[in-house]
């Protein structure tokens, strides 16, 4: 990812690539820079401790920003996929692919935060009874599938379409998912909405909100990267395809320049003569 | 659309009773599969009472992960998939005659698990009409999913083991349904099992919609 990345092979592509990064992200990548440091300092230091969570309140100033993004990110893998099967344009099928993969990142930290979060707060690891949980686990499990199957060499159309498919019944898992298990147990642990009721201090809420752009920051940069380079690859994938085969032409010509004796062109003329 | 779908049920259930891979090898395991549950919980004919109902559909979503795998092998051999397009049938016709085969197939089997668990589980039907209700309704929602499912699926190498990753993710809210349909059927839990059964049906007809729908996207390049 950096900014004087090795030039790229030559290959036929028009476009030659030298490395994933543009103003744009050198951008971004001073906001997060400023940002993290930034939000750490809010979060640890400079916001109140919460009455009933303690300190562990401060964990919550990534967590939520980290699963909202999760919402977001595989959002965009659906919206993706519907566009690509509507446009047939490669772009939105990279930018799905791109998405997935980061979301699927996000949604494990988002796993991995709130655990960390509900041992202190909840008294246990994992709680089986909370809808937002059980639907987080199912949603991770799905997009680790739609994943799974994005790394299957083939066809890049079919497995466009195929993964197109598959993200939109992924995304259509979230409610499908968390509206079953809110009927199976029909009881959560989580807190409705904190920010929507207006229960947030202007501190906290000033530092949620800060977690919530550096979050989506560090989103978008990752993003934009990870589209590049699956751009690329696939560019490799194709191109590299197109020059092997070339390659081994050239190989055979070679060959039956060998047997025949002198070049294949003056054995096709000569024949032409007789 | 219908005679197609029929045509189409009817050449899938003739491979497989010509075949007999179902008798023969998937209805072994389905019972393989229960006697298992009963040596890891211990043989406790208490606790396997209880976790009766989810057990059985776990074994169901097992058992459907092998026939859809079953019917995406036969599809993906002599090229069948590409000579169904070139029949020039309507691509959701298609869909429902091949979901309308698995169900079947399916169903044939719950049969035999019901059979094996209230033998050996010792389970007692309280609702007969609601179990046999719940089983229709989610083997309807099982069968759209794992046909769509097993399009997908067609003409890969890594058909065997990608399959369940990305199709029992998608199963869990029919899992969970129905197990709490069984629960209330087999008097096992304090749930409301017809309205449970409305929420399977809830399923069942969004799979069976989005399968209609997708399948022609699947089926054109695939």
């Amino acid at each position: 990812m950096s900014a004087t990345a090795a030039p790229a092979p030559e290959t036929d592509s028009p476009t030659i690539v030298t490395g994933t990064s543009s103003r744009g992200t050198r951008a971004l990548a001073f906001i997060i820079a400023v940002g993290v440091p930034t939000l750490l300092a809010f979060a640890f230091f400079i916001s109140p401790e919460d009455d009933v969570q303690r300190d562990a309140v401060r964990l919550l100033y990534i967590h939520v920003p980290i699963a909202i993004m999760t919402y977001v990110a595989f959002s965009l893998t659906a919206f993706g996929g519907i566009m690509f099967l509507y446009k047939g344009s490669r772009w939105w099928d990279t930018t799905a692919y791109a998405a997935g993969e980061i979301g699927v990142v996000l949604c494990g930290l988002t796993l991995i935060t709130g655990s960390i979060w509900g041992r202190p707060t909840w008294g246990t690891w994992w709680e089986w009874s909370d809808v937002r949980l059980v639907t987080s686990l199912m949603l991770f499990l799905v997009f680790v599938g739609y994943l799974a199957f994005r790394r299957i060499p083939g066809d890049p159309t079919v497995r466009a379409r195929r993964a197109a498919v598959l993200g939109l019944i992924g995304a259509m898992q979230i409610p499908i998912v968390r509206f079953s298990v809110e009927w199976w147990e029909n009881n959560t642990l989580h807190q409705s909405s904190s920010v929507l009721y207006g229960k947030l201090e202007n501190m906290t809420l000033f530092t949620w909100f800060l977690g919530q752009i550096v979050v989506g920051a560090i989103f978008l940069y990752l993003l934009i990267h990870r589209f590049r380079v699956a751009w690329m690859e696939e560019e490799i994938e194709t191109h590299g395809l197109v020059g092997a085969l070339e390659e081994r032409r050239a190989e055979a010509l070679v060959g039956v320049e060998q047997a025949v004796g002198g070049t294949v062109e003056g054995r096709i003329s000569a024949v032409k003569d007789v | 659309m219908l005679r197609d779908a029929l045509l189409v049920a009817a050449k899938d259930l003739r491979v497989e009773w010509r075949s007999r891979v179902l008798i023969n090898q998937v209805a072994p395991f389905t019972l393989l599969i229960v006697v298992l549950f009963g040596f890891a919980l211990d043989a406790d004919t208490a606790t396997l009472r209880d976790t009766a109902p989810g057990l059985f559909w776990v074994a169901v979503m097992l058992v459907a992960v092998l026939a859809v795998q079953r019917g995406a092998a036969i599809e993906a051999a002599d090229d069948t998939q590409q000579r169904m397009l070139l029949s020039d049938l309507d691509p959701a016709a298609v869909f429902l005659g091949k979901a309308a085969g698995l169900f079947v197939q399916l169903l044939v089997l719950e049969v035999m698990l019901t059979a094996a668990v209230v033998v050996l589980f010792d389970v007692s039907v309280g609702e007969p009409l609601l179990m046999v209700a719940s089983s229709v309704v989610a083997t309807i929602a099982i069968a759209s999913a794992g046909t769509l499912y097993g399009v997908l699926a067609v003409g890969l190498g890594v058909r065997e083991t990608l399959l369940p990753i990305l199709l029992l993710p998608v199963l869990a809210p029919v899992l969970i349904s129905a197990t709490r349909t069984f629960g209330d059927a087999f008097d096992r839990v304090d749930a409301d099992g017809w309205a449970w059964l409305g929420l399977l049906g809830t399923f069942a007809v969004i799979y069976v919609m989005i399968g209609m729908l997708a399948y022609g996207v699947l089926l054109e390049e695939s």
